[in-house]
């Protein structure tokens, strides 16, 4: 069997990239860390992480060149993966700090965390989201539609670890693969349009169910 | 499931305290005993359900820093939940090694006290979910406590209470809150303080120090409204063990992570 290209991890100054390439590694892909978008041109396999504001995000990879080459992957249908910030890139536009015009790879929006500030039960509901959560079939799915998704083959209830205080709201719940509750109001935790997957949670910091997801995106 | 917290789940957080290469465990942060290799008990940790790990360097010499450097590299190459270390952090370029070893977040107590704006600059360098802020608590009056720094050897004046809030204002992700008072006494976490933050703070708040019984750990959440507990002691003296502590919190009502990493892990491998 032809060896396989590694994995592009983008690299535009955001993140824990190192954590990711390990995760990678254990499930025995090669990743290598690339701020070229030459190289992010010709990737086979595309990660986008990130972590921070969507405008630091942005202006990150328009610093490095990395906008357009970006879009042009998106496009070309083959895999790639947003994980958390970079989920949120996907999207049309962020209103972090200002509004901010996104990759548009997913029709949609990033907005605040509903219920920021607010309580639910009692409680007063924290931002950032930190934890560990449950994601469940979005608003008319079944775990059935996760089939030949990153979200394929989970155990039952899977848990995964989220940090984050913005959410994505796509414009067709369609693209909602998964959501997740939090603070008395559910939010997208996965998006899907055609081959490019974003999940708001760290699949590299997500023990065995996470490490499952990215194994189903390096066999997508 | 609580409807307070939607599926969202109370973390388990194992502490180890780090000096040279191993683990060890004192009482109110002194009279140190070594329990074991800090790779060795984090990785059973992950497997037995750790929702996420804290190493704190209590020695945080100068020289120190690439053994600890080395055991974070370690650690971190099977590691696949959370990874935070603490301990004589003070500069961007600390933090910026620590991530590059493997570790996810930081925990920052001295550089932060002294210097506030640290916390805004490396919260801004690396994002806020990466910036936990330690705090050394001492009480000093009732409802009044004193945050300490280099690891409950120095008093600074400052009010712990306010200086957290400030902390969170400044862009600190978490707050990890050490009763010194109680630290190493199994005699229950500071229910009061830890009550107090969690309730003023608009961050989670990390309950630290104290841990004598699963019912204390139990206590820290139903009456302290920690978001997280860390505990040391309970575990490394195997009084108990993380599937057996998770099934007692959630008998009581309390939602955590009920899973395991490496049955999982292994399956894929």
């Amino acid at each position: 069997m032809a060896k396989k290209k590694p994995v592009v991890i983008v690299d535009y100054g955001l993140g824990n990239l190192f954590s990711i390439a390990r995760a990678l590694g254990s499930l025995g892909a090669e990743a290598v860390l690339s701020s070229d978008p030459k190289v992010v041109s010709r990737a086979e396999r595309l990660i986008l992480p990130g972590v921070g504001s969507f405008g630091d995000g942005m202006k990150g990879l328009a610093d490095n060149g990395l906008i357009e080459p970006i879009r042009e992957y998106g496009r070309s249908g083959r895999p790639m993966l947003g994980i958390c910030l970079g989920m949120q890139l996907l999207m049309d536009e962020g209103a972090e700090f200002g509004f901010h015009r996104g990759l548009g790879l997913v029709p949609g929006r990033a907005v605040a965390l509903p219920r920021a500030g607010g309580r639910a039960g009692g409680c007063k509901v924290k931002v950032p989201h930190v934890g560990w959560n449950r994601v469940r079939p979005g608003r008319g799915r079944t775990r059935r539609s996760w089939k030949g998704t990153v979200l394929d083959r989970l155990g039952p209830d899977p848990y995964f670890y989220f940090t984050h205080s913005y959410v994505v709201v796509p414009e067709d719940r369609e693209r909602a693969l998964a959501d997740t509750d939090y603070g008395g109001a559910a939010f997208c935790s996965v998006v899907r349009s055609g081959s490019v997957s974003g999940c708001q949670f760290h699949p590299e910091k997500s023990g065995g169910p996470g490490l499952r997801v990215l194994r189903n995106f390096l066999e997508a | 499931m609580s409807p307070r917290r939607g599926g969202h789940t109370v973390r388990i957080i194992p502490r180890l305290d780090i000096k040279g290469s191993n683990v060890v465990k004192g009482v109110h942060l002194e009279g140190l005993r070594v329990v074991g290799d800090p790779a060795e008990l984090a990785l059973r940790y992950y497997e037995e359900g750790a929702d996420e790990l804290l190493y704190m360097d209590i020695v945080a010499s100068l020289y120190g820093r690439n053994n600890l450097l080395a055991i974070v590299e370690r650690t971190a190459r099977e590691l696949f939940v959370p990874l935070t270390v603490g301990g004589g952090v003070r500069s961007i370029e600390d933090i910026y090694r620590l991530l590059r070893a493997g570790a996810d977040k930081v925990a920052v107590n001295t550089a932060a006290v002294r210097n506030p704006p640290f916390v805004q600059q490396a919260s801004r360098t690396f994002g806020s979910q990466c910036i936990v802020v330690s705090i050394e608590a001492k009480l000093r009056a009732p409802g009044q406590w004193e945050a300490l720094t280099d690891n409950g050897r120095e008093k600074t004046g400052v009010d712990a209470c306010e200086w957290a809030l400030r902390a969170a204002e400044l862009g600190a992700g978490e707050v990890l809150v050490t009763s010194v008072d109680r630290e190493g006494t199994g005699s229950g976490y500071d229910l009061e303080l830890t009550r107090k933050l969690a309730e003023t703070l608009p961050i989670p708040v990390i309950a630290c120090g104290g841990a004598g019984s699963l019912k204390h750990v139990e206590e820290a959440v139903s009456s302290g409204k920690a978001d997280a507990v860390s505990l040391a002691s309970l575990l490394h003296y195997r009084r108990t063990t993380l599937p057996k502590l998770k099934k007692t919190l959630a008998a009581e009502g309390i939602p955590v992570r009920l899973e395991h990493g490496k049955k999982e892990t292994c399956r894929h491998r």
